[in-house]
């Protein structure tokens, strides 16, 4: 697997949330996704990116653009320095949320996309890292 | 700041979402579409989504939560013009959007209030007699 390009987008306020969208929407042209699949990979940026901004006090959208023989893919890596996740189990079950949200956020993120992986250390941070493949 | 046009179209209100919205835009549209329907005492209202290319969970409690309060002000809300690729995303992603009636495009969906409303009408005869 190698990645083509990659970079970083900083997820600060409302905003980075939809120009995050917009920049994924674009890369995931750029690699010759479906309509289908261009939208999973927006939605499931932005659910990240909002957790990262709400839960995490803000963070990093990472995307690198990735090729492997003859399949392309995006992978995002959706970080932030917030309280972390106490349970990580638990926040990945349907309907579990912490408040604000319909606890659909992370769960229903790991649906959108083929490789799913999350890891958090209680008052260190959180990171989420999604791949989907054209 | 900016805002969503909330236009009206007789005894409905008509709102259309062009573009990408920000979380605070979603929660002005909510704020302003509630006090549109009880300033206008509309009966219904028809949310137009062709244009949005993406619904994730935020937008979608918005749109629900915009159709429940607008029950309880005793109108009704028709989501219209969901894009497919849209539909099976969110539906993916665990929204289903249950209570919010929906339609293909802004026509249908005014066919749908006009009959929700004389339905409701005849209720009115019906507990009058």
């Amino acid at each position: 697997m190698t990645v083509s390009s990659s970079g970083e987008l900083p997820l600060t306020n409302e905003h980075d949330i939809v120009l995050g969208r917009q920049s994924v929407r674009r890369m995931t042209q750029q690699q010759g996704f479906s309509l289908v699949d261009q939208t999973k990979m927006v939605t499931a940026a932005s659910e990240l990116a909002r957790n990262a901004l709400i839960y995490g006090g803000g963070g990093t959208l990472k995307w690198a653009l990735l090729t492997e023989g003859s399949r392309r893919g995006l992978r995002l890596t959706v970080e932030d320095h917030g309280p972390g996740i106490p349970n990580v189990d638990l926040a990945l079950t349907d309907g579990w949320s912490s408040g604000t949200g319909l606890g659909l956020g992370l769960s229903g993120t790991r649906r959108l996309v083929n490789e799913f992986a999350l890891e958090s250390t209680v008052g260190v941070g959180t990171r989420v890292i999604i791949t989907r493949w054209k | 700041m900016d805002r969503i046009p909330i236009l009206r179209m007789g005894e409905f209100l008509l709102v259309t979402i062009q573009v990408d919205m920000h979380d605070q835009l979603a929660l002005q549209l909510q704020d302003d579409l509630t006090r549109a329907i009880e300033k206008r005492a509309a009966k219904g209202v028809l949310i137009d989504i062709s244009a949005l290319e993406m619904v994730d969970s935020f937008i979608g409690r918005m749109i629900a939560d915009i159709s429940g309060m607008a029950r309880i002000l005793d109108a009704r809300t028709v989501l219209v013009g969901m894009q497919p690729a849209v539909a099976i995303t969110l539906v993916e992603l665990g929204l289903s959007l249950p209570g919010v009636a929906t339609a293909l495009n802004v026509e249908r969906g005014m066919v749908l209030l006009r009959r929700a409303l004389t339905e409701s009408s005849d209720d009115d005869r019906f507990i009058k007699r």
